[in-house]
């Protein structure tokens, strides 16, 4: 298989969430994560889920991750339910989760690895495509502790592109960087999208980062964490963060997100 | 460079300190031996040929046996302390029933100088090698369990996420996750339990006299009960010299590999 046919064997996937709902219990309290949630996602769409902490949005990632299991609902991939984590799914966290008894191209490696029907060789080559795409192919094999904050994010979005998934789960990524190197990987994520087209769900609490990314911008509200509103962004890629336009997009989101706030603090 | 003259230059001064402690006579020789004649034994018992009358000289190598004899049982000991150490911290670690039980009994003997078990161990297999396995054994496997305990309960659960999202399954994420993530802590356990093994092991020679092979500790015994001083000194210059080889050689290395890999110290 050469590089070309790996990078092209895997098309992006639809993705249906049907009806979701999750409660933690802690102690005496009780948290209604997700209550009934609906989500289509085409293939090859950019959605970010935005909304403030404790709605739902990191739980409802970690369920099309598959590493929680709802209470209710199903989730769909192409028309086939999940059943625990895979492949076809992969992981972005907060913070850069690298493995630092690997360096960067074997913790690139570490997912293709555990995929089938590749030879190491070709294994090699698909890892060193993404160190390249990522930008990072001077620090192939520097350890982690060495790269700064935005290059570890650089490295984990190659790890989680690597084995090539059908669906790209980024859990606020971006939220613990400088807003330089977060407007640098602004742009690096919207190249590397353009060229791969991967289906990406991307979960954040700031709005512009949401209107920058997103082709569409879905709405959360907490207890229960509910979807209350989507917003198409129709702006041309690549966008700027600082563009007016976008801010204009940032802005309606932004009122309609205190709107349903306040309204959800009126009730007890 | 720099750091090998100042370190050669403490010793030489240690020396001669010694030397003048020596020449002053303020105890006997039989207390405070001359770092000459304790050359002279270390040399008699190693490489010197002969006699000095033409024959050959009866002691000679015989250092470099008892080394050879302690170091077996060292380490027959200390790896059974690894083996069995090391799979009991990671279910201890992994299931808190172990943790409240296990745990605890390891946490209580670990805090048991090795040398407490050597009655135990006489009354159990008398004079004889198992007694000695048995202490070093016991010496080990306490710190073996509780650094390995420490180090898989300290593996940021991310870690496991994230392989487990790249398709990682449980024997899988042990070998290739779980293990290197804890592996400081275990390397620092296995130091602590080759120091703990080590002492363990001299605490049962000098205790544990047999005819199977005479160790380091046995000389050592066996310096008191002739009041060779010289011998003694001797003796306990070839454990202390051990000692710091099987740091520098074997654990060393390791914890500098790892401090580069991980960025830490």
């Amino acid at each position: 298989m050469t590089l070309q046919q790996e990078l092209a064997a895997t098309p992006s996937a639809k993705l249906v969430v049907e009806g979701v709902s999750k409660t933690f219990v802690t102690g005496r309290d009780r948290v209604h994560a997700l209550d009934r949630v609906t989500l289509r996602v085409n293939e090859g769409e950019f959605v970010c889920l935005v909304g403030p902490s404790g709605c739902g949005k990191s739980t409802l990632l970690n369920v099309i991750a598959g590493l929680e299991i709802p209470d209710e609902g199903t989730v769909l991939t192409d028309g086939a339910p999940i059943r625990g984590p895979g492949r076809d799914r992969m992981v972005m966290f907060q913070e850069a989760a690298l493995f630092p008894w690997l360096d960067v191209f074997d913790n690139v490696m570490f997912g293709l690895r555990l995929k089938p029907g590749l030879t190491n060789r070709e294994r090699e080559e698909v890892a060193r495509y993404y160190v390249h795409l990522v930008g990072l192919e001077r620090f192939l094999h520097a350890n982690i502790h060495e790269l700064s904050g935005g290059m570890k994010q650089r490295v984990a979005l190659a790890r989680a592109m690597a084995p090539n998934p059908r669906v790209l789960l980024m859990d606020e990524p971006f939220a613990a960087l400088d807003a330089l190197t977060r407007e640098q990987l602004y742009g690096d994520l919207q190249r590397i999208w353009e060229e791969r087209r991967k289906t990406i769900i991307f979960v954040t609490h700031n709005v512009r980062e949401a209107a920058c990314l997103g082709d569409r911008v879905v709405l959360f509200s907490p207890h229960p964490g509910r979807i209350r509103e989507e917003f198409r962004i129709p702006l041309p890629r690549p966008r700027d963060i600082n563009s007016v336009d976008l801010a204009e997009h940032a802005t309606e989101i932004m009122r309609a997100l205190k709107g349903h706030l306040r309204a959800t603090e009126v009730q007890p | 460079m720099k750091r090998l003259i100042t370190a050669l230059v403490f010793f030489a001064a240690l020396l001669v300190a010694w030397q003048l402690v020596y020449n002053a006579r303020i105890w006997s020789p039989v207390l405070v031996p001359s770092p000459k004649s304790v050359a002279l034994y270390l040399w008699e018992n190693t490489f010197k040929p002969g006699d000095g009358a033409g024959g050959a000289n009866p002691n000679r190598w015989q250092l470099f046996f008892a080394v050879g004899i302690t170091l077996k049982r060292l380490l027959a000991g200390y790896f059974i302390g690894l083996a069995a150490g090391i799979p009991l911290g990671m279910i201890t670690a992994r299931f808190r029933p172990m943790r409240d039980t296990l745990g605890v009994l390891a946490l209580g003997l670990q805090g048991l100088p090795s040398v407490c078990w050597v009655p135990l161990a006489l009354l159990w297999y008398g004079q004889t090698e198992a007694a000695m396995l048995f202490v070093v054994v016991m010496g080990t496997v306490w710190s073996v369990v509780l650094a390995t305990e420490a180090g898989v309960r300290n593996v940021n659960p991310i870690f496991v996420r994230a392989a487990r999202t790249m398709g990682s399954r449980w024997l899988h994420v042990w070998v290739k996750v779980i293990i290197p993530a804890s592996l400081p802590f275990i390397v620092s356990g296995m130091k602590q339990g080759w120091a703990f093994a080590w002492r363990s092991l001299m605490a049962a020679e000098i205790f544990v006299s047999i005819l199977t092979g005479f160790g380091l500790g046995q000389l050592l015994h066996y310096g008191r009960e002739l009041n060779a001083m010289d011998q003694v000194v001797g003796i306990m210059f070839v454990i202390v010299f051990i000692g710091l080889l099987a740091d520098k050689v074997f654990f060393s290395p390791w914890e500098r590999f790892l401090h580069r890999r991980w960025g830490t110290g």
